[in-house]
């Protein structure tokens, strides 16, 4: 769905080393030619460590970010108002596995397994978006996730459709290319209810974003004189823009937006600057944020006893596939 | 205390509520080597044209590998044509620029852990 | 609150909302791996099997509220029936259970849809027909993934074969109901829009024989217990799916989604 900055994921304790090979200096000075010239990086060229483990750490943790996602989004498919929102409901949370599927893939081209991946998660090392640890109370945080969550993820990941390791750049577009319809459909179910639903309606689609525009815009990450590794990031070609631009980009246009679904933002400082051609907004409660970065978000431990529930109850379905595999591969090379 | 990200609030990882974390390590190394096989999968989305490759997936067998890669790869228009490969089963060698070669000319198409198997005596790796 | 719409009974209409309905409750409860799945792989693959499962009670709900000819939409026979004038089968509306029970329960209700829509294709009612004639496709899907993963589960480990056999002996208790004959199939048989579940029995248990016996199950006996889903009399489980499933439409009366 989106990738959280990966500023959040602080310093690397593996970083660039201080001793290196003329060797490895050359390989590291073609690398950063072929970046430099927008050339793409596939999964057996040389590469800096750095940037594996780099890269590996942000495409997971995306990857993670997908599959937590559909959690709070499958709450509401057994209560969906109508067959047509259930079914494309239905389709959304189906896409994003598969979006997170396609991540894991791109990771483990780099030298990691799936189970490596999801050991990470289970057992809290790697993260995953701060937003899926906000509750889904209303049917309308459903549009409003669409609209907002959605809108902020295709913000961030447009840019990663030109980034420099291939695989990954290639995931993105997959991606990209299915991510449109998910922001769509959830403003036009706001829309729909604040056109011609009832008052009690309204009041729940304003009820649900009072609660999620300032964790949307949190979602960019931190602010850039607080994000220290974005520079190499944008050295490699793997981040695209900063934090602040994006954020900036995406207020922009969510006020045109809201003007005409007739919501309020709920954030009195936001005012257009004729001088910046941008709208000025009000502060970010960054304690918030790491705060649920860090694990006390509302549902930080649902999301992950979920996912590790599933994961362990499912041990004996993936152990009985892979016998029944091994006995008729057993079967077939005896046969042959 | 995780110590992996430093710079940031500690980790939520210990004595994470309701999964039984204390055991979680032991099951993440007996699972360790029991991993469903990785597949690539390439699609032929139109009668005349190649098959392209658009991903990967875990299966346990074949037949499981076809369906998936129906399920995730053609959700959006029919493929005419599904083929799926063991990943571990392709010999690949990049036509890229031999100087960046770090490793042997005949290798695996990338480099999944479970691609290299070692004795198990250092297998923990 | 909203209150209930009034159903017109009649044989046409209820012999559709059986099938209907059985899609839809089924779709309820395969929603509800979403997220949850032993796999993501699995995740992905049942919420394509509901997605698939909510268009075919879509369009059949559709029909049926056209040949009940008062004015009631998907939307409105969906959400707004009183629980008696839900006709699914029992068997879809029980609890998911671990995933020996709901693989094994989509074997059952997949290879009785998939023989139901290949009757269908030549349904005296063009809509149904067409209907069938897309869904047919589907139905084979769903039947030979949920057939495949039977005979992984009950030819795989120890425990695997021992839920398989605990969710037979679970199961295999709904079975009659879906065969039992009545006047509303006979209706239906008799205008050609569509065959009494009673004529799918022998090809059924023959495709299900031959799926339990690859997968190293026994096919249990039959059970003398008869459910009553199909009539409108259903578990103690129909209750809770209703009260989730219809709670906004009931909440929100004029609502527009």
């Amino acid at each position: 769905m989106y990738t959280q900055a990966m500023d959040t994921m602080g310093k690397d304790k593996d970083g660039p080393k201080a001793v290196r090979s003329a060797e490895e200096l050359r390989l590291e000075e073609r690398f950063d030619e072929r970046i430099d010239a927008g050339g793409f990086i596939e999964a057996k060229d040389w590469m800096p460590e750095h940037y594996r483990k780099t890269l590996v750490r942000q495409i997971s943790q995306h990857a993670h970010s997908e599959i937590v996602g559909m959690l709070p989004e499958g709450n509401w498919i057994s209560r969906a108002p109508t067959l047509k929102r259930k079914a494309i409901l239905l389709a959304k949370v189906q896409d994003e596995g598969g979006h997170g599927l396609y991540l894991y893939a791109a990771a483990e081209t780099l030298g990691t397994s799936r189970d490596q991946m999801l050991d990470a998660l289970h057992g809290g090392k790697a993260k995953y978006s701060s937003i899926f640890n906000y509750p889904t109370l209303t049917w309308a945080d459903m549009g409003t996730i669409g609209w907002l969550v959605d809108g902020a993820a295709i913000m961030n990941q447009v840019p990663i459709c030109r980034c420099s390791y291939a695989p990954y750049a290639r995931a993105m577009i997959r991606i990209c290319r299915e991510e449109s319809f998910h922001q769509r459909q959830g403003y036009e179910a706001l829309l729909t209810m604040m056109q011609h639903g009832t008052e009690a309606q309204k009041a729940m689609v304003q009820d649900a974003v009072n609660r999620w525009w300032w964790p949307s815009i949190m979602m960019f990450g931190p602010p850039d004189d607080q994000s220290p590794n974005s520079a190499q990031s944008m050295r490699w070609g793997i981040k695209r823009f900063t934090n602040d631009e994006l954020r900036q980009k995406f207020i922009d246009a969510a006020v045109e937006q809201a003007k005409v679904l007739g919501v309020t933002l709920p954030d009195p400082d936001l005012k257009w600057n004729e001088e910046r051609q941008a709208h000025d907004h009000g502060a970010i409660d960054w304690a918030e944020f790491w705060r649920v970065i860090g694990g006390d978000g509302p549902c930080n431990r649902e999301r992950l006893g979920a996912r590790v529930k599933a994961w362990e109850d499912g041990a004996w379905v993936r152990e009985a596939a892979l016998a029944h595999a091994a006995k008729h591969e057993r079967a077939e090379r005896l046969a042959a | 205390m995780s110590s992996v990200e430093e710079g940031t609030l500690p980790s939520p990882g210990e004595g994470r509520a309701g999964a039984g974390s204390g055991t979680e390590a032991p099951k993440a190394a007996a699972a360790a080597g029991r991993e469903w096989p990785l597949w690539e999968v390439f699609v032929r989305s139109k009668a005349g044209l190649d098959h392209k490759h658009c991903g990967s997936l875990h299966a346990p067998d074949p037949k499981m590998a076809l369906q998936m890669a129906r399920d995730v790869y053609t959700r959006r228009q029919e493929g005419v044509s599904v083929w799926v490969v063991r990943s571990d089963q392709i010999v690949a060698s990049d036509p890229g620029d031999k100087d960046m070669y770090f490793d042997p000319a005949e290798d695996k198409v990338y480099r999944h852990p479970t691609f290299y198997e070692l004795p198990k005596s250092v297998d923990h790796m | 609150m909203q209150a209930s719409i009034e159903l017109d009974r009649r044989a046409d209409v209820q012999y559709l909302l059986r099938i209907g309905d059985t899609c839809l409750i089924l779709a309820q409860r395969l929603g509800e791996w979403c997220g949850h799945a032993p796999i993501l792989e699995e995740d992905i693959a049942m919420t394509n099997m509901a997605l698939d499962l909510v268009g075919q009670a879509r369009a059949l709900l559709t029909r049926a509220g056209q040949l009940e000819g008062r004015a009631h939409d998907e939307d409105q026979l969906a959400f707004l029936r009183d629980e008696r004038d839900y006709f699914n089968a029992t068997l879809v509306e029980l609890p998911r259970g671990d995933f020996a029970f709901s693989v094994l329960r989509n074997a059952m209700a997949a290879t009785l849809l998939k023989l139901l829509w290949e009757k269908l294709e030549a349904s005296s009612d063009a809509e149904v027909a067409a209907i069938a004639a897309k869904a047919i496709k589907e139905a084979r899907y769903h039947q030979q993934h949920a057939a495949d993963w039977v005979v992984r589960l009950g030819d795989g480990t120890g425990e695997s074969h021992a839920r398989m056999e605990a969710a037979l002996a679970q199961l295999w208790r709904y079975v009659p109901e879906l065969f039992a004959a009545d006047a509303v199939d006979e209706a239906a048989r008799a205008s050609g829009l569509g065959p009494a579940w009673s004529e799918l029995r022998e090809a059924w248990f023959a495709e299900m024989a031959s799926v339990l016996d690859e997968a190293t199950l026994a096919m249990p006996a039959e059970s003398a217990f008869m459910s009553t889903g199909k009539r409108g009399v259903h578990s103690e489980h129909m209750g809770y799916i209703l009260a989730e499933m219809q709670y906004l439409q009931r909440t929100y009366p004029g609502g527009v989604w």
